[in-house]
């Protein structure tokens, strides 16, 4: 039971803000998003079995959870899933009146995230994605920056095409295996190379992938904080664990018969967009690239499974998934406060932001080092066993490998991080102050404390890995 | 007794945190004190280690998955212990130094907090014993370099110089991580002790050649050779003492002991049979020469001393491509020694000046400054290589390895490097310290405190005193050559000494402007105009371009037909449903789940 409350506390949750005054919504919120952390702590450790009620019976379809089927990657995303929750309850500030829609979203979306990742069945799996992308939609098509409606379209539309294309992929899986049950799945005899190129395409726009990715950015500059961080920290991860736990397990030889596609493709996340990234004028647009273009490394993760079944690729894109959650979740957080603060996040127009504001100034300073791979931190873990995973299996005899040099390509992308990170670094917090921050207060403790929690475990799982890896063994 | 190595560790990052986190500012003179005694405790430790009274703790595991395994452990051999005297020691010096130099600063409590972090990062380089363990520290150092090059952040040449710093490093290290993955497989480990140096070379030399070169990318970066130098002149903008400490003494010189330890684990004689170790060398000495050239013509103290720093590191470089790393680590721990004195020393005039840095406008400082003028003058001696200073041994050393080359122009280039340097060293003394005042500044310079002039006399007396304590230098298996010899190289060095000093007599003796006038060398041989021209019409041009594809050519047709073939299907349901728009997007995602819900249960 346990494993169903991770995703009825937030449902109750949204039941309960929904029907009480706009007043208790962040409480409420708040309530849920911390019991989750706890009912969380309590399913991972007590091992607790999973979860099922049937549904349907021909086909046969069950709402069937379990945690600890998927191993460590199912218990790493819950884990990222329930503190970026936490996280997004606590930022951003919400427009008055407005509070029922803010609150509940943020829980919706967790719910469906929690739910997509614990699933043990084709069906729901990808139901509760679905579940989620519609507050997703909601929020930046009702309380977005900017050309929300357009954007709000935009996104739809694309996640709409991924999603389906993805569906028509699940489909065709559960029509040989006569079966949407997850914990049945096995390398299919048949049509291994059409799914493995649905599920690339599917699974991939929803991560972004190289050509499918210009969604990400505008729709994570113009949703809400709470929105973007939840989206661009946690369910965009659900495309890499699609691939991970049903890609490679049905279509193991149609995704290598694609190798060769999907290095180009993660090598354009890396350097194309990376690239674009360079050029941006706008912090959150800048973001939003970035996170696109880190996309691209943990795809070589899984580029290096599919091609030498790397005995520690898995655990490398987990870890980084993990990683580039909280870390994007954290920049998100920050660039909502530094917009609020001066009210701008034109790079240009503004400087000197350390000086008034120095713990924004470190904060933020921490997650773009972490964003760049700086060690201690916990993207550079992930980071160098994805560079590594990429090598294990090169026989030096052969010359360099496709996958060695898209790795070689790809550690390029370490360069063009730091070259967009620190520019935009020097031009909001260093050199003079400007008319724009030059009256700007630092972070108060309510405004801080959900990057602390982040930067924190950034840090924790930095130094010390294996609290995300021990999950793993 | 374990524990104790770890406290090399453990102390100055405990210092870092307890300045940044809890002290601040509030306590800042509280926290200079901290980070001051927790770098003479780390300089205690390390002297007693050198007597072997600590064992080597076992090593904890960072990261253990399938074959991928990370380390952190420590490396108990000369070569180390010796650099943790350099790093401890000329550290402690600069400490006390900046007690001084940064009491009036009004972050002082980030400036020692900073220091701290470095002392921490260096430390782990240091003691690194495989490569992944390595890079991490690397990269660390890399930060804390470009916190203190930031340190007056607010001024926009601090921040670009900082910046500039760790792009530069971060090119290099990009070969480096790659050379690092090579090395993984082709030598078997990332741990040096267990590098296969037969395996390494057994695909062939091209392929360890490659592995090399890459490697030692990251010594070019970390080490400003040529084309990744430019750095570290601009890397003067921050405070003089760290210009001493990180930017002359150590960091820098990372490089230098990362190829050294690496060359040590495969193993000079497999490397012997890799030409492309010889490209090494060729960098070096083109670093040496063309820093010289540019260090003739600069007006900034700190800046002369930068590109000399940079033509010493060339020296050094040029030592382990010529498989003679020992001679290259030699003159890095002399070079240490001498070059913080430098530096410091020049900090100490900075300091009495009013932060005025060109020497055109200094003059007599030797008699207004007796301590640190005549310390300085001893550390132009060792860096000009007079014989009985401990420059002189170790450029003797390298002077030889060039020599002993079968291709004449290594040493040709090292001996007229060595002509440059006393020729640019002696402008700057008969400029700054000699001659008349030429500025009120310089006119009314006082004579430093004790905790400045201290370090500086302890750093003169080493100029002397280092080769002759042997226990102190990195070098596995080698005692220095403290000897006199009457031969063929030691003339010629003497004559290149004796040439550059006639030659600064002659056009710098009491002039009040330079003679002469070289654009190139002032310009630097224009390298940041060249990279700046690179950024400007490649990188960003390039980022431009193909950001205008990715808005309009993907973003337009892709998402723009996918959009219009969308907003079809919502125009009619807009027309029989006269919803607005954001019912559409529930909507939208509310079909997926139908068409699910209607293809698996109709399907069948």
């Amino acid at each position: 039971m346990l494993t169903l409350a991770l995703i009825l506390i937030p449902l109750l949750a949204v039941t309960a803000i929904l029907f009480s005054g706009s007043a208790n919504a962040r409480k409420i919120a708040l309530v849920a998003a911390v019991l989750n952390i706890a009912a969380s702590i309590g399913a991972i450790i007590s091992e607790c079995s999973g979860f099922s009620l049937n549904v349907l019976s021909n086909p046969n379809i069950n709402l069937s959870l379990d945690l600890h089927y998927n191993g460590g990657i199912s218990v790493v995303m819950l884990i990222l899933s329930v503190i970026v929750t936490l996280a997004a309850v606590l930022s951003g500030s919400c427009p008055v009146g407005n509070e029922k829609l803010w609150y509940s979203s943020a829980l919706l979306i967790s719910a469906g995230a929690i739910g997509a990742f614990i699933s043990t069945d084709l069906f729901f799996f990808f139901a509760f994605h679905e579940l989620a992308l519609i507050p997703t939609f909601l929020m930046i098509g009702i309380l977005g920056r900017g050309d929300r409606k357009e954007i709000a379209w935009k996104i739809t539309v694309y996640l709409a095409f991924g999603s389906i294309i993805l569906l028509a992929g699940i489909l065709m899986i559960a029509n040989q295996l006569e079966s949407f049950d997850m914990t049945k799945l096995k390398a299919l005899e048949h049509h291994q190379n059409e799914i493995a190129l649905l599920l690339i395409i599917g699974f991939g726009t929803l991560v972004s992938l190289f050509p499918f990715h210009s969604w990400a950015a505008p729709a994570y500059a113009s949703a809400p904080a709470p929105v973007s961080m939840l989206h661009a920290g946690v369910l965009k991860k659900f495309g890499l664990y699609g691939l991970l736990v049903v890609g490679y397990k049905v279509v193991p030889d149609g995704l290598a018969h694609w190798l060769s596609l999907l290095l180009v493709l993660l090598l354009c996340n890396i350097i194309w967009v990376g690239l674009v990234t360079i050029n941006q004028k706008r912090l959150d647009l800048m973001l939003g690239n970035s996170s696109v273009m880190h996309m691209g490394y943990i795809f070589l993760a899984v580029a290096a499974l599919i091609d030498n079944g790397s005995s520690f690729a898995t655990e490398a894109a987990v870890l980084l998934m993990f990683a580039h959650g909280i870390s994007i979740a954290m920049s998100f957080s920050l660039a909502d406060r530094i917009q609020s603060k001066t009210g701008s996040l034109e790079l240009n127009q503004l400087g000197g932001l350390a000086k008034n504001a120095p713990n924004l100034a470190f904060l933020f300073g921490l997650v773009g080092m972490a964003s760049i791979g700086l060690p201690g931190l916990a993207n550079f873990a992930g980071e160098i066993m994805v560079f590594f995973s990429g090598f294990e299996g090169w026989d030096p005899a052969d010359g360099l490998g496709a996958l060695q040099i898209t790795t070689i390509f790809a550690i390029w992308g370490v360069v063009i991080s730091a070259v967009y990170m620190l520019r935009a670094f020097k031009n909001i917090f260093q050199g003079e102050t400007v008319s724009r921050t030059d009256k700007v207060k630092p972070l108060s403790r309510k405004e801080k404390t959900p990057a602390i929690l982040l930067g924190l475990i950034l840090l924790i799982v930095g130094i010390y890995p294996n609290t995300i890896l021990q999950f793993f063994n | 007794m374990e524990f104790i190595l770890w406290l090399l560790f453990i102390l100055p990052l405990a210092s870092s945190a307890l300045i940044h986190f809890a002290l601040k500012q509030k306590f800042a003179s509280l926290a200079s004190k901290i980070g001051t005694i927790s770098t003479f405790a780390t300089l205690v430790i390390a002297i007693l280690w050198l007597s072997d009274v600590f064992t080597t703790p076992e090593s904890w595991t960072w990261i253990s998955v399938g074959a991928f395994e990370a380390t952190i452990g420590l490396v108990g051999d000369q070569l180390a212990k010796g650099m943790m005297i350099v790093v401890c020691g000329i550290g402690f010096l600069v400490h006390v130094f900046s007690l001084a130099y940064m009491d009036e600063d009004e972050s002082k409590a980030r400036y020692f907090g900073n220091l701290s972090l470095f002392m921490f990062s260096m430390t782990g380089i240091v003691l690194a014993e495989n490569f992944i363990m390595m890079f991490i520290f690397w990269e660390l150092v890399g930060l804390s370099s470009y916190l203190l090059i930031g340190h007056w952040y607010q001024k926009d040449t601090a921040a670009d110089a900082a910046k500039k710093a760790f792009l530069s490093n971060r090119i290099g290290d990009f070969g480096f991580l790659i050379g690092i993955l090579m090395t993984w497989i082709l030598a078997g480990s990332v741990i040096f002790s267990e590098m296969d140096g037969n395996a390494f070379i057994g695909h062939g030399a091209y392929i360890a050649g490659a592995a090399v070169l890459l490697v030692f990318c990251g010594a070019i970066g970390k080490s400003a050779q040529l084309p990744l130098h430019v750095w570290l002149p601009d890397a003067m903008e921050g405070p003089t003492p760290v210009s001493a400490l990180i930017h002359a003494a150590t960091m820098v010189a990372a490089g230098v002991y990362m190829m050294a330890r690496f060359f040590g684990s495969i193993g000079l004689e497999a490397l012997a049979q890799v030409p492309a170790v010889e490209f090494i060398a060729y960098v070096g000495a083109i670093t040496s020469l063309v820093a010289a050239l540019m260090a003739t013509q600069q007006n900034d103290i700190k800046k002369i001393l930068a590109y000399s720093t940079l033509s010493q590191l060339g020296y050094m470089v040029m030592a382990v491509g010529l498989l003679e790393p020992n001679a290259g680590m030699f003159h890095l721990y002399t070079h240490a020694w001498f070059k913080a004195l430098l530096f410091l020393g020049s900090g100490a005039v900075i300091y009495a000046c009013h932060h005025e840095q060109n020497i055109w406008k200094m003059g007599g400082l030797l008699k207004k400054m007796p301590i640190t003028g005549f310390t300085f003058i001893i550390g132009t001696l060792a860096l000009t290589a007079v014989p009985f200073t401990s420059g002189f041994y170790s450029k003797e050393g390298i002077l030889h390895a060039a020599h002993a080359n079968d291709k004449p122009y290594f040493f040709w280039i090292a001996v007229i490097v060595a002509a440059l340097t006393t020729f640019y060293m002696l402008r700057l003394i008969f400029i700054a310290f000699l001659g008349e005042a030429k500025d009120d500044h310089s006119k009314h310079a006082k004579e430093v405190e004790l905790r400045m002039f201290g370090p500086l006399v302890l750093l003169a007396i080493m100029a002397f005193a280092s080769p002759f304590v042997s226990s102190f230098i990195p070098a596995n298996g080698f005692t220095p050559d403290t000897a006199f010899h009457a031969n063929f190289v030691t003339a010629v060095s003497i004559g290149a000494f004796v040439i550059g000093f006639i030659l600064a007599f002659l056009l710098y003796k009491g002039k009040k402007e330079d003679p002469i006038n070289i654009p190139l060398f002032q310009n630097k041989f224009y390298f940041d105009e060249f990279y700046a021209g690179i950024v400007k019409w490649f990188q960003d041009l390039l980022a431009a371009v193909i950001h205008f594809l990715d808005e309009f050519v993907i973003n337009g047709l892709l998402v723009g037909g996918l959009t219009r073939l969308a907003q079809g299907t919502g125009n009619l349901f807009r027309k029989y449903g006269q919803s607005g728009n954001l019912q559409h997007y529930a909507l939208i995602s509310g079909v997926g789940i139908l068409l699910a819900i209607y293809f698996t249960v109709f399907s069948k």
